[in-house]
């Protein structure tokens, strides 16, 4: 045995040699923007449930030979080719069997997102912490959703301008409804190519919504209209918190069926919040089961993040488009705040328009915040989650239409 | 060409209507939903007015005994003294200390409340 080529083949197949490969450097860069990314999520607490695990994804993935996910499989399985195994077999047509017989582990976790499985998990988790009470109260708030939506389709038109094809530039788009399931749902569906850079972007503007909507706010309305106090609205009946996610579910389902998935699991989870039977599954959709698809989610989207896909122009075009949908999402809620300030007799403090992007419930804390910054004793809270829920519905619908447009 | 197959490379203006069309998509979802969610809300507030007008004439026969309840906490009804605080403020600070204790707020003696001001 000849020990200087045994160690000789040692260090050629170890995951340094692939450093020194043609492109190991660019995995170098993208460790190192996994590294950056846990340093937001744990030093700065920048959404670190997701992107803790996010960022970590992506550090695995771009360990040259670790082998746990693989780009090329998931290529041929969306463009229905054949793919080579490293063992030379040919697989003519790829399923989720074969994936789980020749993929890594990063591969397995990855058919849940593929199958739309986690994205549908995690609205079942929100719809079991979502409190409807407040949208029950003032439904009016379901158009302040609506208006916050434009973002979505502005930077959708903006995409197009810059060249995307319809079904990329609608995943991009998506990121202005500021609800990271609905992004990763409808990415992975039209465009799964971007599905980290989309990913990415709408997970770090949701954390930083604090910064990017107080500006807007302030630029939009006046002062006298930040000072508005609202008057407390009426009680909302338990019978008519169970009734809500069943006709939810039934109405929107026919009026845009692609919305199943989505809305049938967020009306499903706020059932068992709501009926009073079921606390049990409400207890571990929103805990147990919330968090152990948090992992499976957060790891499998970071594993796309794979560096010949994610150092693109593409990253920076989405990263700069993901900002414009955010803030024009905001404004669009924001107008919506200001003609119901006009219609209502000034009653309505158009503060609460920027919660209608989704992100619950950071959205409201600003409008909360904001609202108190300029009276002390304003309490918009709970009259921002009326616009904050309603925005997450919204967002399913605009997903809904635009999987039923490029689908 | 399928329809879905022709919006793969949308022109500007194919992609300006999407976009139109998208935003108004969801309006009238959302219109819908909001007529849907209204009348839920009045059905639901009449029958619980019906229920209501239904027991109250059977009240006065059987008049419930007036509870017994507990005497407050000497010194808090009246003489809580607040300095620089709203009494709104104040009232919700009772009511998350009482939640916190477990124990009925007229149980409970509040001598003063005074913001800390931060320096």
């Amino acid at each position: 045995m000849n020990i200087l080529d045994t160690l000789g083949k040692l260090a050629a197949e170890s995951g340094f040699a692939g450093f020194l490969a043609a492109g190991g450097w660019k995995n170098l860069i993208m460790i190192a923007i996994a590294c950056v990314l846990l340093y937001l999520g744990i030093v700065k607490k920048f959404e670190p449930l997701l992107l803790v695990g996010i960022a970590f994804g992506c550090l695995l993935t771009n360990l040259p030979g670790a082998g746990l996910y693989h780009l090329d499989m998931w290529d041929a399985y969306v463009a229905g080719t054949p793919y080579t195994t490293a063992a030379g077999e040919v697989i003519e047509h790829l399923t989720f069997t074969t994936v789980l017989h020749e993929g890594g582990l990063l591969d397995v976790f990855y058919i849940g997102v593929k199958a739309g499985v986690y994205p549908s998990l995690i609205f079942m988790g929100v719809g079991a912490m979502t409190d409807f009470g407040p949208l029950l109260a003032y439904p009016k708030s379901l158009l302040l959703g609506a208006a916050a939506q434009l973002g979505v389709f502005v930077a959708f038109f903006g995409a197009i301008l810059l060249g995307f094809t319809g079904p990329e530039a609608a995943s991009i788009g998506i990121i202005g409804g500021a609800d990271g399931p609905t992004a990763i749902f409808l990415t992975t569906k039209l465009a799964p190519q971007l599905l980290g850079p989309i990913a990415i972007a709408a997970y770090s503007y949701m954390a930083l919504i604090p910064m990017i909507q107080p500006p807007i706010m302030k630029l939009m309305t006046t002062p006298a209209m930040r000072t508005v106090k609202m008057e407390q609205r009426r009680e909302v009946s338990k019978t008519e918190k169970i009734v809500f996610p069943i006709v939810v579910s039934a109405f929107v389902i026919l009026l845009l069926p692609s919305t199943a998935p989505l809305i049938g699991c967020l009306m499903l989870g706020n059932l068992f919040r709501e009926c009073g039977v079921t606390d049990r599954l409400s207890d571990t959709v929103q805990n147990a089961m919330m968090n152990i698809v948090t992992i499976f989610l957060a790891t499998s989207v970071g594993a796309t993040m794979v560096a010949e896909r994610f150092l693109s122009l593409s990253t920076i075009k989405i990263v700069v488009l993901g900002l414009v949908a955010f803030a024009i999402s905001t404004a669009g809620g924001l107008i919506g705040g200001r003609i119901m300030y006009r219609l209502s007799g000034g009653k309505i403090n158009p503060l609460i328009g920027s919660a209608g992007v989704s992100a619950v419930p950071m959205a409201a804390r600003v409008s909360q915040d904001v609202g108190r910054k300029y009276n002390k004793t304003n309490f918009l809270l709970m009259h921002a989650m009326g616009p904050n829920v309603a925005g997450v519905i919204g967002s399913a619908i605009a997903a809904g239409f635009l999987l039923s447009v490029f689908g | 060409m399928g329809v879905n197959e022709a919006l793969v490379h949308p022109s500007v203006a194919t992609g300006a209507l999407v976009a139109v069309l998208g935003y108004g998509v969801v309006f009238f979802g959302i219109c819908l939903l909001l007529i849907v969610v209204t009348v839920m809300g009045k059905v639901m507030m009449n029958s619980q007015k019906k229920k209501a007008e239904a027991t109250a004439p059977a009240a006065p026969e059987a008049p419930a005994p007036a509870p017994v309840e507990k005497p407050a906490a000497k010194g808090t009804a009246g003489e809580l003294k607040l300095y620089d605080t709203d009494p709104r403020d104040a009232a919700l600070i009772m009511a998350i200390t009482a939640h916190k204790l477990g124990k009925p707020v007229n149980e409970l003696r509040f001598r003063s409340i005074k913001e800390v001001k931060e320096k």
